[in-house]
């Protein structure tokens, strides 16, 4: 799962890269004029949580992802998250602990670096799903998303989505060719208006030095559109491609505006 | 015939729980003050379920309602729970955050305006896919933008309960008021019994649910900040009293040396001895005093 994501990390990485509480992979990259703070969750087969060994968000990664991005935004560097997420973690020590919570603090650490006036974007490298994508990469102010194999953005794995919603999988799958929402294809997700760019990339687990530089442009252009962006994330429904994926959203908004005393 | 009971304590209350979103709200606000935004009959309805054979609903859900508290400007923002187990879809997600944006808008000009958020949510609807996923994106940061100006308070009654996205927006207000009907969580018991098989998590196992979840459980652990019976007269008392209690120096969900200390290589742990290990106190965010607030009120608000 995160063979990609460290993949990236190392190709983009100026200098080392570090791990982090065992599931954390921190670097610095230069992008431009900036020094940005590269972060990736990771997977530890040997983590003590046994339902967040392979990648998943769990109490760990994110309280070292809220450490990690507030370090960042107290030395005035943007962040860049590097996704590849399966999930967060699903266990019942994890529900015991509150993991609600500590997602809500590395929720609250992302969108206060952005709400700062930092620039937080996200690099889609691999799998984006449910709370381990709220937690690391959904909040940034601008998203970057491969578009390759194995890349994906979701809700909820297909089996839990399934079970929860009682459809098949097939029936899903089948929804993921009718509705953006649902798709299983990047490129569609995209049209959502929750992405600001996709970048072509032929196999997202073996970078390529071409890739690699037209990712770091990207990155600069990400990161410049990040500081000179609205802050706060309302502005994802004046999105060019909001304006229709999103229309009733935009109906909705504009009767609230209206109504309000 | 006339009930004993009717003005008896416990047994003469109006139940919270036994409310939709909508009774939620204006029963929370100062008789007459309350007007719902964007409401049924602005008839805006989630373009996404009759393409899947599901019916929507002309609230998609959410009732967004203004008015006053105690005399004071007031937002609520009622998830109905009735409606697919209050999953927050694309329409329901725009009303909330948007109304949030604008309570934020106008605390930063001087009119100060809290956020009750009574929240019976599984979270994501998962028939909205990915702007379902995207719209608690942006309520969270609306309510991120509100907090620093003026208290967002979440009410978790039950049955439903906070998960998923909507759990991680409990763990993002000022204040949380539960009753021991409350549940709160990330995962539900249902999507970790299918991740992770029955022996992870028995979601047909009521005791180890409200164990694990429960509104008693997180208040005890220092999680929530009042544990209230299933009254509207004990809840309103309540919201005024964390509204009145104001924004604090940190919130729980800032206090990451709380969480470091808290959770420090606790990888075993039975959920009833949690309780007596963390305490119901939450780092430095203020003890919530449900006495510092005289009830009921001398003026009759």
């Amino acid at each position: 799962m995160s063979d990609r994501g460290s993949a990236w990390i190392q190709a983009l990485a100026a200098g080392d890269v570090q791990r982090v509480e065992g599931s954390l992979l921190v670097a610095d990259c230069r992008l431009g004029d900036d020094i940005a703070r590269l972060l990736c969750v990771v997977e530890d087969s040997t983590s003590p949580y046994l339902r967040a060994r392979r990648g998943e968000v769990g109490v760990r990664e994110s309280l070292v992802v809220a450490g990690a991005v507030r370090a960042a935004a107290a030395d005035g560097m943007p962040v860049v998250s590097v996704v590849d997420v399966p999930s967060q973690a699903y266990g019942r020590l994890e529900e015991t602990l509150g993991l609600h919570l500590v997602v809500a603090a590395a929720v609250d650490a992302y969108a206060g670096a952005r709400l700062a006036g930092l620039p937080v974007v996200a690099l889609i490298v691999g799998s984006a799903i449910s709370g381990g994508f709220l937690a690391h990469g959904l909040m940034a102010g601008h998203v970057v998303a491969f578009d390759g194999p194995g890349v994906e953005v979701q809700v909820m794995k297909r089996r839990t989505a399934a079970r929860i919603t009682r459809r098949s999988v097939a029936d899903l799958e089948r929804l993921g060719y009718q509705l953006a929402p649902h798709s299983y294809d990047v490129a569609r997700w995209a049209t959502l208006g929750h992405c600001d760019r996709l970048v072509a990339v032929s196999d997202p687990a073996a970078p390529t030095a071409t890739e690699v530089a037209h990712v770091r442009e990207a990155l600069v252009t990400g990161v410049g559109q990040a500081r000179r962006a609205p802050r706060e994330l309302s502005s994802r429904l004046d999105a060019a491609a909001a304006a229709t994926a999103r229309a009733a959203s935009i109906r909705a908004r504009a009767r609230i505006r209206d109504q309000w005393f | 015939m006339t009930d004993r009971f009717a003005n008896d304590g416990y047994l003469g209350r109006r139940s919270v729980i036994e409310l939709g979103a909508r009774a939620r709200a204006f029963a929370l606000l100062d008789e007459g003050s309350a007007s719902e935004l964007c409401g049924p009959f602005d008839r805006i309805e989630s373009p996404w379920l009759s393409a899947q054979g599901l019916v929507p609903q002309s609230d998609d859900g959410m009732v967004v309602v203004k008015g006053r508290l105690a005399g004071h400007a007031c937002l609520v923002v009622a998830v109905e729970g009735g409606f697919h187990g209050g999953g927050v879809g694309e329409v329901g997600g725009a009303k909330a955050s948007t109304a949030l944006s604008l309570a934020a808008a106008d605390s930063a000009e001087g009119r100060t305006t809290p956020a009750v958020l009574f929240l019976e949510s599984g979270g994501v609807r998962l028939q909205e896919g990915t702007l379902g996923l995207n719209a608690i994106a942006e309520i969270c940061d609306a309510l991120l933008v509100l907090r620093p100006r003026a208290p967002v308070i979440g009410v978790v009654a039950g049955p439903i309960g906070a998960f998923g996205g909507m759990g991680i927006v409990a763990g993002l207000c000022t204040r949380l008021i539960v009753t021991r009907e409350a549940r709160i969580g990330l995962n539900g018991p249902e999507a970790i019994e299918v991740e992770a098989g029955v022996q992870e998590f028995d979601s047909c196992d009521r005791a180890l649910v409200w164990a694990v979840d429960g509104g008693t459980q997180r208040y005890r652990t220092g999680l929530a900040d009042a544990l209230v019976s299933d009254s509207i007269d004990d809840v309103r008392h309540s919201v005024i009293t964390a509204i009145a209690a104001g924004v604090p120096t940190r919130h729980r969900s800032e206090q990451l040396d709380t969480l470091h200390a808290r959770l420090d290589g606790l990888v075993e742990i039975d959920p009833a001895d949690l309780g007596p290990r963390w305490g119901t106190q939450f780092g430095d965010l203020p003890p919530l005093d449900l006495a510092s607030v005289p009830w009921p009120p001398a003026d009759g608000t």
